[in-house]
């Protein structure tokens, strides 16, 4: 599958974003980190700003971006429409709780955090799903793909938590979460990606064509000369070599080097932390646009058999 | 709305039954297809550099061939790929302003170009390739089963059959109610074993494809024959010259 930049960006941005209101809907409320202060004010700031960019960038995908309104009536049967209500409606709680916090009212702060965290996850939930339901990409199609997105959210949110933490003097709490995400997050994705290469195909040119009763089915003819859109959106290829070195940058750069600076943050405090905790911060989330750029690249889409013949 | 009809007992499937064993792959029916849909009911259908190098545009109708088999049990196939009008079409249900639908009529799947918002989703939802994005007017095109030729009352009755059938100068491609064991197009499927393309993948595809007859064996030519001696080995003339007569 093409990867989008906008998809791209889109998806690691709000990504991060839910997941900084995530923790910080969640654990404001539960006294773990301070109400009080300027600290939850820029966090809920930083994370419906990386929000608000991430779904503006997803509208450069559509081929009718004024029409973006229209995509949240569907929500009974469609994931995308799913995901377009539960992002708008997120807006309501977490705009509520940036308030209430800029105001100083706790009593609003807390339900109102803990409704946007709900949002939050349901939103990341909602995408993983638009991925999951595809049926005819077996690398989409697989059940930590949903769990992978709601996790990465999560770690990257958790960096960014990690982060203001260090800029505000709180404490090692939020490293210590965040490292122990990105173990988990580099877990994850190695168990994924063992999955997906060992997994059996679900389709092959001879089923597609209804051929194989007579043997071998291998493509003679292609039905034009020239390229077209299935091909370029459906039938991206990535060397082999290069999505073997990619994934270790993913493992190494994404999730095992945050998760080591954020340990040493988290032990050595002081300015050096702010520090570490910024490398990390890059680190993660630019490994995370690696990770998600693979996602697209490394898909294969059932189309490709009637187009290059074997099996998806 | 994009949550699909109930399905009815009994209910109209409109579909096409294509047979593998006489299409020719002579592109007719593309190319029929595209210049009737360029001006129909998903129009226009666009074309970019038609006339030099990279050219591309949307098409309906993909003619792919295949050789499949080896040596002397191996042959080629010529495959049209269109849209199969699924009932579980994942395409419809994946879209999320309902401009995707399937008709709860007779089965056609249609997209409403008024309030698609080129999402293009449902192509990535659909396993068989039938839909291509329209970059010039940014929504999703295609196949509509000609729904602008087939219940179209100012055509002559013979005429309305989608232009991919009409055109077919193989009568490789039917059309017909699918849901309807009575029908032309079920009784085919029936007699030869129609098949649906990844039947694996649960979309139930309407459309039927009919595989190609498996040939005869070649009869048996026996042990070879003997050519007997060559005219030079022949010294008597008279006899030579018999054997010249006869061997003509």
């Amino acid at each position: 599958m093409k990867p989008a930049l906008s998809i791209v960006f889109f998806t690691v941005a709000s990504g991060a974003g839910y997941g900084l209101l995530f923790w910080l809907g969640l654990l404001l409320p539960a006294g773990l980190l301070p109400m009080a202060g300027w600290f939850g004010v820029a966090g809920v700031a930083v994370a419906l700003g990386l929000i608000s960019a991430g779904l503006l960038s997803s509208l450069a995908h559509l081929g009718r971006p004024e029409r973006a309104w229209r995509a949240l009536s569907q929500w009974r049967s469609s994931w995308l429409s799913r995901e377009g209500v539960a992002a708008l409606a997120t807006f309501a709680p977490a705009g509520v709780f940036f308030l209430a916090l800029l105001a100083g009212r706790e009593g609003v702060a807390a339900p109102a955090g803990l409704l946007a965290a709900v949002g939050a996850a349901a939103t990341v939930y909602c995408t993983g799903m638009i991925y999951a339901s595809l049926k005819p990409i077996r690398q989409w199609h697989h059940p930590l793909v949903v769990p992978g997105y709601l996790l990465f959210g999560a770690f990257t949110g958790a960096v960014l938590l990690a982060l203001l933490a260090a800029a505000f003097g709180l404490g090692a709490g939020p490293a210590l979460l965040a490292a122990l995400l990105g173990a988990a997050g580099l877990a994850l994705k190695r168990a994924y990606w063992a999955s997906v290469d060992a997994g059996p195909p679900i389709a092959t040119v001879e089923s597609a064509t209804g051929l194989g009763f007579i043997g071998r089915v291998r493509p003679l003819d292609p039905p034009h000369t020239e390229t077209n859109y299935l091909l370029r959106e459906m039938a991206f290829r990535i060397a082999r070599v290069h999505a073997a070195r990619l994934r270790r940058i993913v493992l190494s750069a994404g999730f095992m080097l945050p998760a080591l600076l954020l340990v040493a943050a988290a032990l050595f405090g002081g300015g050096g932390a702010l520090l570490l905790t910024w490398a990390a911060a890059l680190l993660a989330l630019g490994g995370m646009l690696v990770e998600r750029w693979l996602m697209f690249a490394e898909a294969t889409h059932t189309v490709t058999l009637y187009y290059r013949g074997g099996s998806v | 709305m994009t949550s699909l009809p109930e399905p009815q007992p009994g209910a109209k499937k409109l579909g096409l039954v294509i047979d593998l064993d006489t299409c020719v792959g002579c592109h007719a029916c593309a190319t029929n297809c595209k210049e009737w849909n360029t001006s129909g009911h998903m129009a226009p259908l666009p074309d970019h550099n038609p006339y030099s190098a990279g050219a591309e545009g949307v098409w309906f109708n993909r003619v792919h061939s295949y050789e499949a088999g080896e040596g002397e049990a191996g042959r080629t196939v010529h495959f049209p790929r269109s849209c199969l009008h699924c009932e579980q079409p994942a395409c419809v249900t994946v879209c999320p302003t309902g401009a995707s639908y399937k008709r709860a009529e007779d089965g056609i799947v249609l997209v409403n170009t008024d309030i698609c918002i080129g999402c293009q989703l449902c192509a990535w939802a659909c396993p068989y390739g039938a839909r291509e994005f329209d970059e010039d007017a940014g929504v999703m095109k295609k196949c509509t089963l000609c729904i602008d030729r087939i219940y179209n009352e100012t055509i002559p009755e013979a005429q309305r059959v989608p232009a991919c059938v009409a055109t077919c100068p193989a009568q490789a491609r039917h059309f017909g109610d699918l849901g309807d064991p009575d029908s032309a197009v079920s009784k085919l499927v029936a007699e030869r074993g129609g098949i649906a393309l990844m039947p694996e993948l649960g979309y139930a595809p309407v459309n039927r494809y009919l595989p190609p007859r498996r040939r005869a064996p070649a009869p048996d030519p026996g042990p070879p024959r003997d050519p007997g001696p060559l005219p030079s080995q022949i010294k008597n003339p008279l006899l030579r010259w018999v054997d010249k007569v006869l061997s003509r």
